[in-house]
Protein backbone atom coordinates (compact mmCIF):
# COMPACT_ATOMS: atom_id res chain seq x y z
CA UNK A 1 0.00 0.00 0.00
CA UNK A 2 2.79 2.22 0.66
CA UNK A 3 4.35 1.42 -2.27
CA UNK A 4 1.95 2.31 -4.61
CA UNK A 5 1.15 6.02 -2.44
CA UNK A 6 4.84 6.64 -3.24
CA UNK A 7 4.45 5.62 -6.72
CA UNK A 8 1.45 7.81 -6.93
CA UNK A 9 3.18 10.25 -5.24
CA UNK A 10 6.21 10.40 -7.59
CA UNK A 11 3.65 10.58 -10.81
CA UNK A 12 2.05 13.43 -9.12
CA UNK A 13 5.67 15.35 -8.33
CA UNK A 14 6.36 14.51 -12.49
CA UNK A 15 3.25 15.40 -13.77
CA UNK A 16 3.42 18.77 -12.10
CA UNK A 17 7.42 19.12 -12.98
CA UNK A 18 6.12 18.26 -16.50
CA UNK A 19 3.90 21.39 -16.06
CA UNK A 20 6.73 23.75 -14.94
CA UNK A 21 9.30 22.69 -17.94
CA UNK A 22 6.35 23.10 -20.36
CA UNK A 23 5.19 26.63 -18.83
CA UNK A 24 9.35 27.86 -18.85
CA UNK A 25 9.39 26.55 -22.41
CA UNK A 26 6.56 28.56 -23.64
CA UNK A 27 7.87 31.59 -21.71
CA UNK A 28 11.04 31.73 -23.24
CA UNK A 29 10.08 30.99 -26.49
CA UNK A 30 7.11 33.40 -26.57
CA UNK A 31 9.46 35.96 -24.67
CA UNK A 32 10.82 37.71 -28.17
CA UNK A 33 6.91 37.94 -29.10
CA UNK A 34 5.64 39.90 -25.93
CA UNK A 35 3.83 42.82 -27.82
CA UNK A 36 1.88 39.80 -29.87
CA UNK A 37 1.06 38.42 -26.57
CA UNK A 38 -1.12 41.20 -25.33
CA UNK A 39 -3.98 40.50 -22.48
CA UNK A 40 -7.57 40.50 -22.89
CA UNK A 41 -7.58 43.65 -21.13
CA UNK A 42 -6.21 45.40 -24.13
CA UNK A 43 -7.80 43.47 -26.90
CA UNK A 44 -11.58 43.15 -25.37
CA UNK A 45 -12.23 45.14 -22.55
CA UNK A 46 -10.40 48.43 -23.51
CA UNK A 47 -10.63 47.90 -27.11
CA UNK A 48 -14.77 47.98 -26.77
CA UNK A 49 -14.45 50.66 -23.62
CA UNK A 50 -13.08 52.96 -26.21
CA UNK A 51 -15.45 52.49 -28.85
CA UNK A 52 -18.08 53.48 -26.51
CA UNK A 53 -16.04 56.33 -25.29
CA UNK A 54 -15.08 54.69 -22.07
CA UNK A 55 -10.99 55.22 -22.13
CA UNK A 56 -8.68 53.64 -19.28
CA UNK A 57 -7.30 55.81 -17.05
CA UNK A 58 -4.28 55.91 -14.61
CA UNK A 59 -4.44 53.56 -11.46
CA UNK A 60 -4.09 55.21 -8.38
CA UNK A 61 -0.77 54.33 -7.85
CA UNK A 62 0.81 53.69 -10.91
CA UNK A 63 3.60 51.10 -10.81
CA UNK A 64 3.62 50.93 -14.41
CA UNK A 65 6.47 52.33 -15.31
CA UNK A 66 9.62 51.17 -16.26
CA UNK A 67 10.90 47.54 -14.59
CA UNK A 68 8.82 48.53 -11.25
CA UNK A 69 5.60 46.19 -12.64
CA UNK A 70 8.29 43.47 -13.16
CA UNK A 71 9.66 43.48 -9.54
CA UNK A 72 6.58 44.13 -8.19
CA UNK A 73 5.03 40.76 -10.00
CA UNK A 74 8.35 39.16 -9.41
CA UNK A 75 7.99 39.97 -5.54
CA UNK A 76 4.34 39.06 -5.21
CA UNK A 77 5.07 35.72 -6.89
CA UNK A 78 8.00 34.89 -4.63
CA UNK A 79 5.45 36.03 -1.90
CA UNK A 80 2.14 34.33 -2.67
CA UNK A 81 4.82 31.33 -3.60
CA UNK A 82 6.28 31.44 -0.10
CA UNK A 83 3.39 31.40 1.30
CA UNK A 84 1.50 28.59 -0.73
CA UNK A 85 4.24 26.44 0.01
CA UNK A 86 4.40 27.00 3.77
CA UNK A 87 0.75 26.50 4.77
CA UNK A 88 0.48 23.37 2.20
CA UNK A 89 3.72 22.17 4.21
CA UNK A 90 1.69 23.03 7.25
CA UNK A 91 -1.53 21.39 5.78
CA UNK A 92 0.30 17.70 4.85
CA UNK A 93 2.32 17.49 7.98
CA UNK A 94 1.73 13.69 9.02
CA UNK A 95 -0.80 14.39 11.91
CA UNK A 96 -1.18 10.90 13.24
CA UNK A 97 -4.48 9.60 15.32
CA UNK A 98 -6.65 12.69 13.58
CA UNK A 99 -10.31 11.48 13.61
CA UNK A 100 -12.77 11.57 10.57
CA UNK A 101 -15.28 13.70 11.77
CA UNK A 102 -17.86 15.44 9.31
CA UNK A 103 -18.66 19.30 9.95
CA UNK A 104 -22.53 19.42 9.18
CA UNK A 105 -22.75 22.85 9.89
CA UNK A 106 -20.69 24.14 7.01
CA UNK A 107 -23.55 26.45 4.94
CA UNK A 108 -22.76 28.47 2.12
CA UNK B 1 12.68 4.41 7.64
CA UNK B 2 13.50 4.67 3.84
CA UNK B 3 10.02 5.59 2.82
CA UNK B 4 9.75 8.16 5.71
CA UNK B 5 12.91 10.15 4.34
CA UNK B 6 11.11 9.57 0.86
CA UNK B 7 8.35 11.18 1.94
CA UNK B 8 10.28 13.96 3.51
CA UNK B 9 11.90 14.41 0.71
CA UNK B 10 8.74 14.52 -1.14
CA UNK B 11 6.61 17.48 0.96
CA UNK B 12 10.00 19.65 0.18
CA UNK B 13 10.13 19.41 -3.29
CA UNK B 14 6.56 19.57 -3.70
CA UNK B 15 6.92 23.20 -1.55
CA UNK B 16 9.85 23.65 -4.01
CA UNK B 17 8.13 23.23 -6.96
CA UNK B 18 5.10 25.50 -5.58
CA UNK B 19 7.59 27.96 -5.37
CA UNK B 20 8.86 27.85 -8.99
CA UNK B 21 5.92 27.58 -10.85
CA UNK B 22 4.78 30.67 -8.82
CA UNK B 23 7.78 32.58 -9.90
CA UNK B 24 7.88 30.89 -13.43
CA UNK B 25 4.96 32.19 -14.39
CA UNK B 26 5.00 35.58 -12.66
CA UNK B 27 7.96 36.01 -14.55
CA UNK B 28 6.45 36.05 -17.61
CA UNK B 29 3.97 38.31 -16.53
CA UNK B 30 5.43 41.73 -18.07
CA UNK B 31 2.35 44.18 -18.45
CA UNK B 32 -0.39 41.46 -18.97
CA UNK B 33 -3.56 42.12 -17.46
CA UNK B 34 -6.73 40.31 -18.24
CA UNK B 35 -10.46 40.15 -16.85
CA UNK B 36 -9.66 42.76 -14.31
CA UNK B 37 -11.49 46.16 -16.00
CA UNK B 38 -9.58 48.45 -15.57
CA UNK B 39 -9.87 52.31 -13.70
CA UNK B 40 -12.40 54.75 -15.11
CA UNK B 41 -14.05 52.24 -17.18
CA UNK B 42 -16.94 51.94 -15.75
CA UNK B 43 -19.14 54.74 -15.14
CA UNK B 44 -19.54 56.03 -11.37
CA UNK B 45 -23.12 55.01 -10.83
CA UNK B 46 -22.45 51.01 -12.86
CA UNK B 47 -18.78 50.73 -10.58
CA UNK B 48 -21.01 52.27 -7.75
CA UNK B 49 -23.72 49.25 -8.04
CA UNK B 50 -21.27 46.47 -8.17
CA UNK B 51 -20.03 47.68 -4.80
CA UNK B 52 -23.66 47.64 -3.41
CA UNK B 53 -23.26 44.08 -5.21
CA UNK B 54 -20.23 42.34 -3.60
CA UNK B 55 -20.06 44.34 -0.55
CA UNK B 56 -22.45 41.59 1.69
CA UNK B 57 -21.04 38.56 0.04
CA UNK B 58 -17.58 40.07 1.28
CA UNK B 59 -19.16 40.59 4.60
CA UNK B 60 -20.79 37.28 4.96
CA UNK B 61 -17.22 35.52 3.86
CA UNK B 62 -15.19 37.69 7.09
CA UNK B 63 -18.14 36.32 9.38
CA UNK B 64 -18.21 32.81 7.98
CA UNK B 65 -14.18 33.03 8.05
CA UNK B 66 -14.57 33.64 12.01
CA UNK B 67 -16.81 31.32 12.61
CA UNK B 68 -15.18 28.31 10.82
CA UNK B 69 -11.61 29.16 12.64
CA UNK B 70 -12.50 29.21 15.68
CA UNK B 71 -14.00 25.80 15.84
CA UNK B 72 -11.59 24.21 13.52
CA UNK B 73 -7.98 25.56 13.88
CA UNK B 74 -6.99 23.92 10.58
CA UNK B 75 -8.91 26.21 8.65
CA UNK B 76 -6.85 28.87 8.78
CA UNK B 77 -3.74 27.01 6.92
CA UNK B 78 -6.37 26.14 4.15
CA UNK B 79 -7.64 29.48 3.71
CA UNK B 80 -4.28 30.57 3.81
CA UNK B 81 -3.27 28.60 1.56
CA UNK B 82 -6.30 29.07 -0.38
CA UNK B 83 -5.88 33.34 -0.78
CA UNK B 84 -1.81 32.47 -1.53
CA UNK B 85 -2.84 30.26 -5.24
CA UNK B 86 -6.14 32.80 -5.87
CA UNK B 87 -3.82 35.87 -5.72
CA UNK B 88 -1.12 34.00 -7.66
CA UNK B 89 -2.99 32.73 -9.92
CA UNK B 90 -5.50 35.45 -10.76
CA UNK B 91 -1.83 37.59 -11.57
CA UNK B 92 -0.81 35.07 -14.00
CA UNK B 93 -1.35 35.75 -17.71
CA UNK B 94 -1.38 32.39 -19.55
CA UNK B 95 -0.06 32.80 -23.23
CA UNK B 96 -3.06 30.95 -25.45
CA UNK B 97 -1.49 30.26 -28.35
CA UNK B 98 -4.57 30.01 -30.59
CA UNK B 99 -5.79 33.54 -29.88
CA UNK B 100 -2.38 34.88 -29.65
CA UNK B 101 -3.49 36.71 -26.42
CA UNK B 102 -2.82 36.57 -22.53
CA UNK B 103 -5.95 35.76 -19.95
CA UNK B 104 -5.37 34.79 -16.20
CA UNK B 105 -7.75 32.09 -14.82
CA UNK B 106 -9.62 33.55 -12.05
CA UNK B 107 -8.68 30.34 -9.29
CA UNK B 108 -11.82 30.98 -7.08
CA UNK B 109 -13.55 27.76 -7.59
CA UNK B 110 -10.95 26.23 -5.42
CA UNK B 111 -11.46 27.91 -2.17
CA UNK B 112 -15.29 27.70 -3.35
CA UNK B 113 -15.28 24.06 -2.98
CA UNK B 114 -12.94 23.21 -0.42
CA UNK B 115 -14.20 26.38 1.95
CA UNK B 116 -17.24 27.53 0.67
CA UNK B 117 -18.12 30.52 -2.04
CA UNK B 118 -18.47 33.10 0.63
CA UNK B 119 -14.65 32.84 2.35
CA UNK B 120 -13.85 32.24 -1.48
CA UNK B 121 -15.59 35.97 -2.12
CA UNK B 122 -13.32 36.95 0.61
CA UNK B 123 -10.60 35.65 -0.79
CA UNK B 124 -10.44 37.26 -4.22
CA UNK B 125 -11.48 40.49 -2.59
CA UNK B 126 -8.23 40.27 -0.89
CA UNK B 127 -6.37 39.55 -3.79
CA UNK B 128 -8.40 41.69 -6.43
CA UNK B 129 -7.65 44.91 -3.62
CA UNK B 130 -3.62 43.76 -3.98
CA UNK B 131 -3.52 43.89 -7.32
CA UNK B 132 -5.12 46.91 -7.92
CA UNK B 133 -3.19 48.93 -5.39
CA UNK B 134 -0.05 47.70 -6.03
CA UNK B 135 -0.27 45.61 -9.52
CA UNK B 136 -1.76 48.49 -11.74
CA UNK B 137 -4.01 45.23 -12.19
CA UNK B 138 -7.82 46.50 -12.25
CA UNK B 139 -9.16 49.34 -10.97
CA UNK B 140 -9.85 50.59 -7.41
CA UNK B 141 -13.12 52.51 -8.77
CA UNK B 142 -13.94 49.05 -10.34
CA UNK B 143 -13.27 46.89 -7.49
CA UNK B 144 -16.54 46.08 -7.02
CA UNK B 145 -17.69 45.17 -10.27
CA UNK B 146 -14.19 42.27 -10.57
CA UNK B 147 -14.93 41.01 -6.82
CA UNK B 148 -18.59 40.46 -8.32
CA UNK B 149 -17.51 38.96 -11.33
CA UNK B 150 -14.01 37.15 -10.51
CA UNK B 151 -15.43 36.29 -6.76
CA UNK B 152 -19.32 35.79 -6.47
CA UNK B 153 -20.01 34.58 -10.03
CA UNK B 154 -16.57 32.30 -9.72
CA UNK B 155 -17.27 30.89 -6.39
CA UNK B 156 -20.99 30.30 -6.64
CA UNK B 157 -21.44 28.70 -10.01
CA UNK B 158 -17.70 26.49 -9.57
CA UNK B 159 -19.61 25.57 -5.91
CA UNK B 160 -23.03 24.75 -7.45
CA UNK B 161 -21.75 22.82 -10.56
CA UNK B 162 -19.21 20.95 -7.80
CA UNK B 163 -22.24 20.22 -5.14
CA UNK B 164 -24.40 19.78 -8.36
CA UNK B 165 -22.27 16.70 -9.72
CA UNK B 166 -21.79 15.01 -6.55
CA UNK B 167 -24.86 14.91 -6.17
CA UNK B 168 -25.33 12.70 -9.23
CA UNK B 169 -22.31 10.73 -7.80
CA UNK B 170 -19.80 11.77 -10.04
CA UNK B 171 -16.08 11.11 -9.68
CA UNK B 172 -14.54 14.35 -7.44
CA UNK B 173 -11.38 14.90 -10.22
CA UNK B 174 -14.30 15.12 -12.90
CA UNK B 175 -16.54 17.39 -10.21
CA UNK B 176 -13.80 19.75 -9.74
CA UNK B 177 -12.61 20.02 -12.82
CA UNK B 178 -16.49 20.68 -14.77
CA UNK B 179 -16.62 23.06 -11.46
CA UNK B 180 -13.60 24.91 -12.54
CA UNK B 181 -13.98 25.06 -16.23
CA UNK B 182 -17.63 26.44 -15.67
CA UNK B 183 -16.77 28.83 -12.67
CA UNK B 184 -13.77 30.35 -15.27
CA UNK B 185 -16.39 30.84 -17.81
CA UNK B 186 -19.00 32.13 -16.00
CA UNK B 187 -16.60 34.79 -14.57
CA UNK B 188 -15.90 36.46 -18.38
CA UNK B 189 -19.56 36.12 -18.68
CA UNK B 190 -20.11 38.64 -15.51
CA UNK B 191 -17.36 40.67 -17.11
CA UNK B 192 -19.02 40.86 -19.93
CA UNK B 193 -22.55 41.82 -18.83
CA UNK B 194 -20.56 44.09 -16.44
CA UNK B 195 -18.93 46.03 -19.49
CA UNK B 196 -21.85 46.07 -22.15
CA UNK B 197 -24.34 47.77 -19.10
CA UNK B 198 -21.18 50.04 -18.33
CA UNK B 199 -20.02 50.97 -21.62
CA UNK B 200 -23.19 51.13 -23.56
CA UNK B 201 -24.32 54.73 -23.82
CA UNK B 202 -27.34 54.81 -25.87
CA UNK B 203 -26.35 51.58 -27.85
CA UNK B 204 -28.68 48.13 -27.48
CA UNK B 205 -27.27 45.76 -24.12
CA UNK B 206 -28.05 42.37 -25.97
CA UNK B 207 -25.77 42.84 -29.60
CA UNK B 208 -22.75 44.47 -27.41
CA UNK B 209 -22.87 41.97 -25.14
CA UNK B 210 -22.62 38.92 -27.04
CA UNK B 211 -19.74 40.86 -29.22
CA UNK B 212 -17.88 40.93 -26.03
CA UNK B 213 -18.49 37.44 -25.27
CA UNK B 214 -17.63 36.00 -28.61
CA UNK B 215 -14.36 38.18 -28.39
CA UNK B 216 -13.88 36.45 -25.20
CA UNK B 217 -14.37 32.86 -26.65
CA UNK B 218 -10.59 32.00 -28.16
CA UNK B 219 -8.34 32.97 -25.12
CA UNK B 220 -10.98 31.57 -22.56
CA UNK B 221 -11.99 28.78 -23.79
CA UNK B 222 -9.16 27.00 -23.48
CA UNK B 223 -8.29 29.11 -20.40
CA UNK B 224 -11.46 27.79 -18.65
CA UNK B 225 -10.21 24.06 -19.60
CA UNK B 226 -6.78 24.45 -18.10
CA UNK B 227 -8.51 26.17 -15.07
CA UNK B 228 -10.68 23.01 -14.83
CA UNK B 229 -7.48 20.89 -15.04
CA UNK B 230 -5.92 22.95 -12.32
CA UNK B 231 -9.40 23.01 -9.80
CA UNK B 232 -9.07 18.68 -10.41
CA UNK B 233 -5.03 18.94 -9.66
CA UNK B 234 -5.42 20.67 -6.29
CA UNK B 235 -8.87 19.00 -5.17
CA UNK B 236 -7.28 15.44 -6.06
CA UNK B 237 -4.28 15.97 -4.36
CA UNK B 238 -6.03 17.70 -1.02
CA UNK B 239 -7.99 14.04 -1.04
CA UNK B 240 -4.71 11.83 -1.36
CA UNK B 241 -3.04 14.25 1.23
CA UNK B 242 -5.45 15.45 3.87
CA UNK B 243 -8.86 13.13 3.25
CA UNK B 244 -9.74 13.64 6.88
CA UNK B 245 -10.02 17.48 6.22
CA UNK B 246 -12.14 17.37 3.07
CA UNK B 247 -14.26 15.37 5.18
CA UNK B 248 -14.50 17.65 7.89
CA UNK B 249 -15.18 20.90 5.15
CA UNK B 250 -18.35 18.49 3.94
CA UNK B 251 -16.31 18.26 0.52
CA UNK B 252 -16.27 14.25 0.67
CA UNK B 253 -18.99 12.41 2.58
CA UNK B 254 -17.26 9.80 5.00
CA UNK B 255 -18.49 7.06 3.38
CA UNK B 256 -16.67 8.12 0.12
CA UNK B 257 -13.24 9.10 1.90
CA UNK B 258 -11.91 5.97 0.38
CA UNK B 259 -13.11 6.15 -3.13
CA UNK B 260 -10.26 6.72 -6.01
CA UNK B 261 -10.24 10.45 -6.40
Amino acid sequence: MKIINFKLQITNSGLILIFLLTTCHVSLVTAPLAAKWGGVDESVVEKYAEEHGRAAREPLINTDQGDLLLFLFLLAGTVGGFIAGYYWKQLTEKKKGTKVVQDNSKAV
Amino acid sequence: MKFQISNIKYKNSGVLTLLLTACCLLLTAGEARAMHIAEGILPFNWAALWFAVSIPFVAYGLRRLKILSRTDLSVKPLVGLLAAIVFVISCMPIPVPTAGTCSHPGGTAIPAILVGPSISVLVAAVALLIQALFLAHGGLTTLGADIASMGVMGAFTGFAVFKLLRRFHVNLSLSAFFAGMLSDWAIYLATSVELAAGIRGDAAFIPLFTKIVIAFVPTQLPLGILEGVMTAGMVSLLARRRVDLLVKLGVIEPEHAGETV
